[in-house]
């Protein structure tokens, strides 16, 4: 788990782009640690920087200001010879998998081995394990174009591992598959974290993905970071606007009550097994509206919310916030729009 | 018509066609390839930029390409006589074909070379791929069947160009349709010249489609 020496931090980074007439800012004073041995999630809209900064990491991109150590050599001070060095001890995966076509999956996994000057022999056998760790053994032979996108990925997956990296980069990496593809991804990550401890990167839009599988959580909004703690924390008690926005996506709907009493009730691992509703219902002796319900698995403890509509009466109102209070029951009122 | 020295004349002219097509290709590949590549990766979204030296290369690309071929052939007439000492027969339009093609090539590389997947270029760069590891383990194995289906185009042009060569009695059967066709009205030699170089074209437009199909693993 995250609580390794730092491998990855960024300190004050910056990236603008100078556009034909304007400038923007991609990147505002982000300062972040990755500790070795986690699985750090940065989520965010699309444009909210979120690729830009996987890249600073790796230095695909160069910062414009700020700095990026990445274990314990500033990327920034190195030549162009070890920056290159640097790269090979950071494996990345993409969208789009990005193979080569005209290779075949052995063939591709042996790539990075080349460019780092692996004898061919040497690199082959290397990529035959690693076609064995992500389950494509007879697949050795097949191109890119004869493989599904799940398969792809697990090349491509593979292929990161070859020089045997602390850190693996994963930019959107289950966007472009199925659901039941993207847990499949998902839990070879998670294996290949837990197995090898490697520090996992995940860049992603969908806040299942982080649920699912990652330790810490950075939330990037409008170029800077809006939030940041353990996944449980976020997802319980989100601070920030966007954090809001992420975590309740799925209750959108319920802005149709407008100015009525609401509550979100938030269950932890503890209260998931009480029927806390109807419990509620029978001591009030007052009925509740459920607008909104949802559990989620995080990191294998059962995480809950619902959204309760409170009676319009005073005192049944007070009765259930007594009975919530009472029973150490985390809620929060909620307004207009959540 | 088709006599036996007629015969023996066109065979002449078919060898020599295809040598100057040959020897004239595989020189100006060995110009235009690099400096395709040159142009793709000194580009300013390209993965060694030198906005300078790209600007230099298209220009000089741009103003060869733009003068034409049969003037070209003239123009290069004193630069041929001291490579190969005269400017008759085949080898003495291998220069001009060279120069008048090498930029066109250098264009059709150009071309393929950008359709490579720019994603698959950053996934190389993320490995830590120097500029060379990229142009030759990348660029040029992704971009292979394209680059097929271009030599196809190139060498056809080429051939094409070695016909007008006739007019200053370069030999091959551009100048046996020239000599015998147009200025003998001789239809009939003129004719059959025309329906070989047809064949010849037909002959490595196939063969690069059929070898392009092999080299392509997307399909």
């Amino acid at each position: 788990m995250g609580n390794g020496y730092p491998i990855v931090q960024l300190v004050g980074l910056g990236k603008v782009f100078q556009g034909k007439n304007n400038v923007v800012k991609a990147l505002d004073n982000i300062n972040l640690t990755i500790n070795q041995g986690e699985i750090f999630g940065i989520i965010g809209l699309s444009g909210a920087g979120k690729s830009t900064l996987v890249r600073c990491i790796n230095f695909l991109e160069k910062p414009t200001s700020g700095s990026v150590i990445f274990d314990g050599a500033d990327l920034g001070a190195l030549s162009e010879r070890d920056l290159l060095r640097a790269r090979q001890s950071m494996g990345m995966i993409f969208q789009q998998f990005n193979l080569l076509m005209q290779r075949n999956a052995l063939q591709n996994i042996c790539f990075p081995l080349e460019i780092a000057g692996i004898p061919k022999k040497e690199a082959r056998q290397r990529a035959m394990e690693l076609l064995e760790v992500v389950g494509l053994v007879d697949k050795a032979k097949a191109y890119p174009a004869q493989l599904s996108g799940g398969q792809k990925q697990r090349v491509a997956i593979a292929r990161a591992l070859a020089t045997n990296p602390k850190v693996l980069l994963c930019d959107e990496a289950t966007s472009a598959l199925d659901p039941t593809t993207t847990r499949s991804i998902l839990n070879l990550l998670r294996e290949i974290n837990q197995k090898l401890g490697i520090t996992v990167i995940v860049i992603t839009h969908e806040m299942s993905v982080i649920e699912e599988i990652c330790h810490r959580v950075a939330i990037i909004d409008q170029s800077h970071i809006a939030e940041l703690g353990e996944v449980e924390e976020v997802f319980v008690r989100p601070k920030s606007k966007i954090a809001k926005q992420l975590v309740f996506s799925g209750e959108s709907h319920i802005d149709v009550f407008e100015g009525e009493y609401k509550c979100r009730i938030i269950f932890d691992g503890r209260t998931s097994f009480e029927p806390v509703i109807a419990n509620m219902v029978l001591e009030c002796k007052t009925p509740v509206n459920i607008l909104f319900a949802d559990t989620k698995d995080i990191d294998g403890k059962a995480f809950g919310q619902m959204v309760i509509q409170l009676p319009n009466d005073e005192t049944g109102r007070k009765r259930i916030m007594n009975y919530l209070n009472v029973n150490g029951i985390t809620y929060e009122e909620v307004k207009g729009d959540a | 018509m088709l006599s036996g020295a007629v015969i023996k004349m066109l065979g002449t002219g078919i060898l020599e066609s295809l040598y100057m097509i040959f020897v004239s290709s595989l020189i100006a590949y060995v110009i235009g390839l690099p400096l395709g590549v040159l142009l793709v990766v000194t580009d300013k979204e390209g993965i060694a930029p030198f906005p300078a030296l790209n600007k230099a290369l298209g220009a000089i690309v741009n103003f060869v390409r733009s003068v034409p071929f049969i003037i070209l052939l003239i123009a290069v007439m004193p630069f041929t006589r001291w490579l190969i000492g005269t400017t008759l027969g085949p080898s003495a339009v291998i220069p001009p074909l060279i120069i008048g093609s090498a930029p066109y090539i250098a264009r059709l590389v150009e071309s393929s070379l950008k359709e490579v997947d720019k994603g698959v270029i950053e996934a190389a760069q993320s490995m830590g791929a120097s500029p060379m590891n990229i142009i030759l383990k990348v660029l040029i194995p992704e971009a292979m069947p394209s680059l097929i289906i271009g030599a196809a185009i190139a060498v056809t042009t080429i051939l094409s160009y070695s016909a007008m060569a006739g007019i200053v009695g370069g030999g091959g059967l551009g100048d046996i349709a020239i000599r015998y066709g147009y200025y003998r009205y001789q239809t009939g030699i003129m004719f059959v010249t025309v329906i070989i170089l047809v064949l010849i074209v037909q002959l490595i437009q196939e063969v690069g489609e059929r070898w392009m199909r092999r080299a392509d693993k997307r399909l």
